[in-house]
């Protein structure tokens, strides 16, 4: 074996190893913006933001964690807006879903991960204000925004961000092709004429689905929604793991599926409009919708409690409300803010969603999903 | 086994074999690196999440509580998951065998053109995203895909299919590369005396090839039963194994003690498993290793047929999933197009992604790459530490346990170890919980096996006799492993990069566990835009997804090249 040859995969290891040395140096810096950008965009972000800035970095604490679901997306521009403002820098920790978010942060309720939580939804409040992982703290509210703070205690810790209803969505085209009126209620969907159209993602895997499950307990109260599932299973309900698979593989908007009826968001019909068309060729049904609403909030323990308040802050100001729509596609509690001009037109907002309170989905989430998962498997 | 030179030595080099304290302590010293990342980022974060489990009061001085285990493994849905996860993963086990036996004769032994493209080819699945994989398998059965007709959408079939999809490689590597190696002498010597094709098969080549087979078999059973996206994508919900209920329970219920009594259980059959494959390999005769030289190959001919359907079977299962994701990744709603990939460039906000997928392309590499050199590196010195001869029974044990002890990463659930490490590494000089380096930390740990399994037999089929050899004419221990074990690793610890680095491209779950700064991986964005509203998102997912599985391929394919055989098996 001829040593060139060793010298030659020494030198390629040794290559890997420079470019992983060096990646690791820059990965651990943690900040996440590009540079170059805080300059080049003031665009009333950063003085709209600057004049709600009750809360500032001191010199000593600049990083801001934020544990986030992992749906948070905010523009670099409007992250370094923020740096401005407050003197902060925000980094961005995404860690799973609402359910998995949560659950880490009650686990690392002794020494916590992040300063600031975004993403903690009405499903999972009622687990964080129980543990008590949240410091007191309640941003003052835009416009519109106070139906959407939580009830009783929730509302001194938890700050409502933004809101989304999840609906059931219909493809209006295929059901004008087969000439069927299409369902407008949850009742319709145990007629015979819908049997087997219907597919959505499951309570238990999806927060979507798991929403679903509480607009039938909202509608049909908790001794007769295991009835409904019942019927809904027998006139042929399709339950798929997630809200991604249910809509683009079974969805038949989506172009290959077999099912018209499928559960989503009230903000999903924009997303349909065909090319050079004007009209999506979905709508949300608003009668059988369940509210889910995000909120942020500062950790108990917090080392840039400060910080933290001033990145609550942020979520609320102008810039942030007016970007959310199309960055996390949820509506933003401010009222005031003018929406997409897609959104305006097709998303609508459901006018009386079924509700459940938080601290009644924490006593009943464990009973309910088994009992929903029971009912469904086997 | 006759005298025995230490591996590494301390200055005092010449002295002749015997001191047996010094080598002891060369072999913990250099087992101490890799075993204390194995302490800390395996260990202590799934010890973590059992404490938490079976000992929730220990704060305020309550004892640990075990009733746990009566009462989850008497529920009837843990008895029915358990006996799902145990029949799928038998099963997938027992079809990869059938289709992976056949097509590693066509793919070792026989004289077929392009076998290397072959062998590249099925090795791909392996380094997928499992979730990218569910959903395409999902669109190809569900009742409106082309294969819809079957019925089999949200059955166990579906899952079996994958299982068999992701897995066949396993088989194919670890028994063609053994077959290869056969001396085929004796196969030979009994076709000369009168025996037919089938007989010399049944009666030589499988009794040589069985501990390969029964490795290759217990691997995959151990894959399937800790699978995760690809069951939680294709089992519709009605059907849940080990892993994603532990997942469940510990995402959603927040019932940590049911978690980890499903862990526990979990620990438990992987460590019997690789006890079991431990034993079968340990039985397996070194006699029956062909000498030195250029694998010979069989010529082409009818009796071959049969072999070479099933090989084609084996190849159309891999071209179909990976066809229909690169057909999808070309069309948006309904017209053909090359949006999806021009879309990769731009960071639209309608595309939900503040940065341009090509970022995430640059992120996959630098982490990939930083795991790469992690893996590597530690697992070169577990290979090394493992394959010494020690003289004493208890030295060889050793040895053995720290083997099976670097294989335990691969059994044990990605949701378990990453919460686990948001309860235990939360306290300086290991506090790493929000750190980037977690990351590429958790990569290497799947991919550190992948590299001490490619790397451990090719040191172990090094004869001792040539260390012994150099010692005697005077080199030092140092020189001996320069001269005789650098030679032969060479090309290994080339492929062992490779296919560490496709594997750490590829992987998801335990990333997906984490709590992970704002850059993401591809697999990650792959998940994210797939995840979102609008046919433009799906489409841009589905070309991240071809782009990756582009970027695994030509990592899986240069290692092909290299021509070791040892990668990817078992």
């Amino acid at each position: 074996m001829p040593r060139r040859g060793w010298a030659g995969a020494l030198a390629a290891v040794a290559l890997v190893t420079a470019v992983g040395g060096c990646s690791l140096g820059t990965g651990s810096t943690g900040a996440p913006g590009p540079s170059g950008t805080t300059g080049a965009s003031p665009s009333g972000g950063g003085t709209a933001a600057a004049s709600r800035a009750a809360y500032r970095c001191g010199p000593g604490r600049t990083e801001v964690l934020v544990a986030a679901h992992d749906s948070f997306s905010l523009s670099p521009e409007l992250l370094a807006a923020f740096t401005a403002a407050t003197g902060c820098t925000a980094t961005v920790l995404k860690s799973g879903d609402a359910g998995a978010l949560t659950n880490k942060l009650v686990l690392t309720k002794a020494s916590p991960i992040a300063d600031a939580v975004f993403g903690i939804d009405n499903t999972f409040a009622g687990r964080a204000v129980g543990a008590g992982l949240l410091a007191p703290y309640a941003a003052p509210l835009p416009a519109g925004a106070a139906p959407h703070a939580l009830p009783g205690a929730g509302a001194a810790v938890l700050t409502p961000v933004d809101y989304g209803d999840v609906c059931v969505n219909i493809d209006t085209a295929w059901f004008a092709a087969k000439k069927i009126n299409p369902p407008v209620t949850l009742e319709d969907l145990l007629a015979p004429q819908y049997r087997d159209l219907f597919v959505t993602p499951g309570a238990s895997t999806s927060s979507p689905g798991f929403a679903f499950l509480l607009a039938t307990i909202g509608k049909y109260g908790p001794d007769g929604w295991a009835d409904y599932w019942k019927k809904l299973r027998a006139n042929g309900v399709k339950v798929v793991a997630g809200w991604e698979d249910a809509y683009t593989v079974d969805f038949t908007a989506s172009g290959k599926g077999t099912r018209p009826i499928v559960l989503s968001y009230a903000s999903s019909p924009p997303f349909t409009i065909p090319k050079g068309g004007s009209t999506p060729t979905t709508a949300a049904l608003l009668d059988t919708c369940f509210r889910q609403v995000e909120y942020a909030g500062v950790l108990a323990g917090a080392k840039n409690p400060d910080g933290a308040k001033a990145f609550v802050d942020f979520l609320l100001s102008a810039p942030v409300q007016q970007a959310i729509p199309d960055s996390m596609y949820m509506f933003p509690v401010d009222s005031s803010i003018p929406l997409p001009k897609d959104w305006a037109a097709w998303a609508k907002v459901a006018p009386k969603p079924f509700d459940v309170p938080a601290a009644q989905i924490e006593a009943n989430r464990d009973g309910w999903l088994r009992q929903w998962t029971d009912l469904t498997s086997g | 086994m006759g005298e025995h030179r230490p591996a590494v030595t301390t200055r005092d080099d010449r002295r002749p074999a015997g001191s047996p304290v010094r080598p002891i302590l060369a072999l913990v010293a250099a087992a101490a690196l890799p075993l204390a990342f194995l302490v800390v980022f395996f260990v202590l974060p799934v010890a973590g999440m059992l404490q938490l489990g079976f000992w929730p009061d220990q704060r305020s001085g309550g004892g640990p509580d075990l009733s746990g285990f009566a009462e989850v493994l008497g529920r009837a849905r843990t008895q029915r998951i358990i006996g799902f996860t145990v029949a799928t993963a038998a099963a997938a086990a027992g079809l990869t065998v059938l289709l992976g036996v056949p097509a590693a004769y066509t793919l070792y032994r026989l004289a077929l053109p392009g076998r290397a493209v072959l062998r590249a080819l099925v090795t791909v699945p392996f380094v997928l995203p499992t979730v990218v994989v569910g959903v395409m398998f999902r669109s190809l059965l569900a009742e409106g895909g082309p294969l819809g007709w079957l019925g089999l959408d949200g059955s166990p079939v579906a899952i079996l299919a994958a299982f068999v999809f992701f897995n066949t490689a396993v088989v194919v590597r670890t028994v063609g590369v053994r077959w290869e190696s056969l001396d085929h002498r004796a196969e030979q010597a009994a076709a000369a005396l009168g025996a037919s094709p089938w007989t010399v098969f049944r009666t030589v080549t499988l009794p040589a090839l069985g501990p390969a087979v029964w490795s290759a078999a217990s691997v995959v059973f151990l894959f399937c039963a800790t699978a995760f996206g690809v069951v939680l994508v294709l089992g519709g919900l009605r059907y849940g194994t080990v892993e994603t209920e532990i997942y469940l329970l510990t995402t959603t219920l927040l019932d940590l003690r049911g978690a980890a009594v499903l862990s526990v259980l979990q620990f438990v059959a992987v460590v019997a498993m690789l006890a079991v494959t431990a034993a079968i390999q340990r039985r397996s005769a070194p006699g029956t290793r062909r000498p030195a030289g250029h694998p010979s190959v069989l010529p082409v001919t009818r009796a071959a047929i049969p072999a070479l359907a099933v090989t084609a079977l084996v190849v159309l299962l891999v071209l179909v999933p990976v066809g229909s994701l690169v057909l999808g990744s070309l069309r948006r709603g309904s017209e053909w197009t090359l949006a999806n990939y021009t879309a990769l460039a731009g960071a639209s906000p309608a595309a939900g992604l503040v940065a341009p997928v090509w970022s995430a392309v640059e992120t996959s590499l630098r982490v990939a790459v930083d795991a790469t050199v992690l893996a590597v590196t530690l697992g070169l010195l577990v290979s090394v530490v493992v394959t010494r001869r020690p003289r004493s029974a208890s030295g060889t044990r050793a040895l053995q346990v720290l083997d099976g002890a670097f294989m335990l990463p691969l059994g044990i659930s990605a949701v378990t170890v990453g919460f686990g490490f948001l309860v235990t590494l939360d306290r300086p000089p290991l506090d790493l919980r929000s750190s980037p380096i977690l990351v590429p930390i958790a990569q290497a740990m799947v991919a550190l096996p992948l590299v001490v399994r490619t790397l451990a037999p090719v040191l172990h089929g090094i004869d001792d006799r040539q260390r012994q050899a150099a010692a005697t004419l005077g080199a030092s221990p140092w020189q001996a492993l320069l001269a005789v074990d650098a030679p032969a690793i060479r090309r290994p610890l080339l492929a062992a990069t490779g296919f560490a680095l496709a594997v750490s491209l590829g992987e998801f779950g335990a990333t997906s566990f984490l709590v992970r700064p704002d850059r993401q991986t591809l697999p990650v964005v792959v998940y994210q835009l797939v995840g979102r509203p609008g046919a433009e998102n799906f489409g841009t997912g589905l070309a991240a997804a071809v782009v990756l599985a582009v970027l695994t391929s030509v990592a899986m394919a240069v290692v092909e090249r290299l021509r070791v055989s040892s990668v990817g098996a078992f």
